[in-house]
């Protein structure tokens, strides 16, 4: 075999390597600049982009196919600090951080901010806590540390339960993005785009596992910084001299600041309604803020996708400042999406402010309008009649577009900002590339996850311990083909409930993984009763609380304590609970997003999007109390976790077939 | 290796860990609960409270974290218990 003198020179190589490729994407970008001024038709540059990424990311994958399972599930351990946190940035950031985020910034205002922070701050959790003593270990999946950690392979199934729980929504919310962007700048059928969208995730992934997905992720990483960056650069550029957005928009919160005064004193926003941008605590209350930080946060430390990215380093102190170029990463184009939000504010303010006709409304509104994504006066904005017709059915609506009329989805912010700047569609082209690379490697990483899980954990671990490699191999390429075929019947269905579901698999994977993962390195005397109750109680509640207040809220009420969540401004209850429990529909079970108290009750006033608030002390005390109950862990395991701690010294967990050719 | 010197790198590490904890603490939740007083002074433009929730607290994990990937190597080299040693 000739991979692993290859695949010697490719590391040696890789900064040469990455830095051509980087050349090359920016003359590809200058090249279809060229082909448009020629006049070569939009569309044709959509499909330039899309295919030609889509291209080269599967010739990484097929050019790192690899038959050795230490390649195949943790790429050789030989993938570099500042390549890894590459990497991880493009794992970790899906399609909805690229494409939804500046979006939900811009309607959520400072309480937006919540999922900045939250989707940043967890990686310090993963660099002190966790990381550096799974790489120790020497995991090929995260269930591999609960089986030894706690002795058996009933933690480990539990943590493939949770595993599943939390990745399955997310990856088949990934298949939906790619779908919705091709769909959107190639003018695909939403299902064939998905199943497009498919081949293009199996070609990365399916022969090279994690070593193929690594080297794809790194690739997709490049064009989704730069898609991110270009568009908000030059428009700071354009707006105040200076190219630096991050920097530049503190002057542009001014000026929105000024223009919601302006438009409140002309009549063309009610005061009750506009949230002032940089008002804390109009969308959440202080509580559920913080809650919120506090899930988001302790799920990225859980998450397995983005824990199993640091196996996958030469050493442990590289996993460690891996973690640290991760979140750099990460940090460059999150420390960014408040500044398209801004920029997005201040430019439709603007519009509002000068008092725009109706019959003036500039041309992105009705492209964006005929997708359904803006309306104007409560009914998506197709065309000119459509508003006109719209906007007469509001008595005194007076004529111009006012802030209460414009509804904007918070997908419209990062796609439409070149149009709305007036860039040359090359600009939009890139865009669309950027948010199919975020998707795309999101669902990589989530489908390898799922499907290691299922092939190493459930399979090899426990099914057939003496299965050889190669037919361990097959078995993980056709689960990976399986999951990854459902995933994408699901997105093809446009299942609305999975989707809102994301959100979830922080709380989830917080529940049920983190106290005994944390506990696992930094209590020698959390035992297998401990962790086994822990996972089960804290994943149990979770689930418990998500499912119960979405769709049993009647039930809720009745039985479970649960009351209305309080409007974060005024504090009245957001239903009003006796009508609402004395209507016939109130105690219906499986009910639909639209009914009353769907995601509407809780306890203590918090969001179920933040239910690991009460899951996870309850996971920690839990193990906490049973663990001292019942006998300590054997001398063997107290000894392993010692070893763990300390850097030094050979991986725990060894692979027969692979100890030769590790390095 | 439950000898002296093991137990007195785990003490560092440990400290070092509720250190940056801490430190985890104060960048995520403590400077944000003080937001509306921080609003009220502006620097190029930006309110400080949401500045700290927008950038300021991200750039300080960031940072925390190189610095507690070459604090914990020290350790590590100091202790005798580093990779290549």
């Amino acid at each position: 075999m000739a991979a692993p003198a290859k695949s010697g020179a490719f590391l040696d190589n890789l900064g040469k390597i990455y830095g051509m490729y980087t050349g090359g994407f920016f003359g590809f970008v200058a090249i279809l600049a060229v082909l448009e001024q020629m006049g070569v038709p939009n569309v044709y540059i959509g499909y330039g982009f899309v295919f030609l990424t889509i291209m080269v990311y599967a010739a990484i994958g097929v050019l790192s196919r690899t038959a050795q399972a230490g390649e195949y599930y943790v790429a050789g351990r030989s993938v570099p600090a500042l390549y890894n946190g590459m990497a991880t940035g493009a794992d970790w950031m899906s399609g909805a951080s690229f494409v939804g985020m500046a979006g939900s910034l811009y309607l959520l205002g400072y309480d937006g901010l919540a999922f900045v922070l939250g989707w940043t701050g967890g990686y310090v959790l993963v660099a002190i806590l966790i990381a550096p003593f799974l790489r120790k270990y020497g995991a090929y999946t995260v269930p591999d540390f609960f089986a030894a950690r706690y002795e058996g392979n009933f933690p480990r199934f539990l943590a493939v339960i949770v595993l599943l729980a939390c990745s399955f929504t997310y990856v088949v919310a990934q298949i939906f993005a790619t779908g919705l962007i091709a769909q959107r700048f190639l003018g695909m059928d939403f299902v064939v785009a998905v199943y497009v969208g498919l081949i293009g995730i199996l070609l990365c992934s399916m022969l090279g596992g994690m070593k193929a997905v690594t080297w794809t992720q790194v690739a997709q990483y490049i064009v989704l910084i730069v898609a991110y960056l270009i568009p908000v650069v030059i428009l700071s550029f354009k707006k105040y001299g200076l190219p630096l957005p991050q920097l530049t928009y503190g002057q542009a919160l001014v000026d929105i600041g000024n223009l919601e005064k302006k438009m409140v004193a002309d009549g063309l926003a009610n005061a009750a309604t506009l949230k002032p941008h940089i008002t804390p605590f109009l969308n959440y209350s202080p509580a559920n803020f913080f809650a919120l930080i506090l899930c988001l946060m302790v799920g990225t430390a859980s998450l397995p996708h983005v824990l199993m990215r640091y196996f996958t380093t030469p050493s442990v102190r590289e996993a460690r400042s891996s973690v640290a170029w991760s979140l750099f990463f990460i940090f460059l184009l999150y420390f960014t999406a408040p500044a398209y939000a801004a920029f997005s504010k201040l430019e439709v303010y603007s519009l509002i402010a000068k008092k725009t006709a109706l019959a003036d409304l500039p041309a992105w509104i009705y492209t964006y309008g005929k997708l359904g994504l803006v309306t104007v006066c409560g009914k998506a904005a197709a065309s000119a009649e459509a508003v006109a017709a719209a906007c007469s059915a509001i008595p005194n609506q007076g004529g111009f577009l006012r802030h209460q009329d414009l509804g904007i989805n918070t997908d419209v912010i990062v796609l439409s900002t070149p149009e709305i700047a007036g860039m040359p569609y090359v600009i939009a082209g890139l865009v669309a590339a950027g948010g199919l690379a975020a998707a795309l490697s999101t669902a990589d990483g989530l489908l390898l996850a799922i499907a290691n899980a299922l092939s190493h954990d459930i399979y090899y671990k426990m099914i057939n311990p003496n299965a050889p490699t190669k037919t361990r191999l097959i078995v993980s390429r056709v689960l990976l083909l399986l999951v990854a075929l459902l995933a994408a019947y699901t997105a093809s269905t446009r299942p609305a409930d999975i989707l809102g579901m994301v959100a979830w698999a922080f709380s989830i994977a917080a529940a049920g993984i983190f106290p005994a993962l944390v506990l696992g390195v930094w209590w020698k005397r959390a035992n297998k009763q401990g962790a086994i109750a822990g996972m089960i109680v804290g994943f149990g509640l979770c689930m418990f609380y998500l499912v119960v207040t979405r769709y049993f809220p009647g039930f809720g009420v009745k039985y479970a304590g649960m009351s209305s969540l309080l409007n974060p401004v005024t504090g009245a209850p957001v239903v009003d609970l006796v009508k609402a429990m004395a209507a016939p529909n109130a105690m219906d079970s499986w009910v639909a997003g639209s009914h009353p108290l769907a995601s509407k009750v809780g306890w203590f006033n918090i969001n179920n999007i933040s239910s690991a608030l009460f899951a996870l002390p309850a996971g920690f005390i839990t193990i906490w109390i049973v663990s001292l109950m019942t006998p300590a862990p054997s001398q063997a395991t107290m000894d392993m976790v010692d070893a763990v701690r300390r850097p030094r010294g050979e991986t725990i967990m060894q692979e027969k077939s692979d100890a030769v050719v590790a390095h | 290796m439950s000898n002296g010197t093991g137990d007195r790198y785990w003490a560092r590490t440990s400290a070092l860990m509720w250190t940056m904890f801490a430190l985890w603490v104060f960048f995520s939740f403590v400077v944000h609960f003080f937001v509306e007083p921080l609003n009220s002074i502006r620097i190029l433009g930006f309110p400080l409270g949401f500045y700290m929730a927008a950038q300021g607290s991200l750039i300080a994990f960031v940072v925390m974290l190189f610095l507690f990937a070459k604090r914990q190597e020290a350790i590590d080299r100091q202790e005798g218990v580093a990779e290549d040693q």
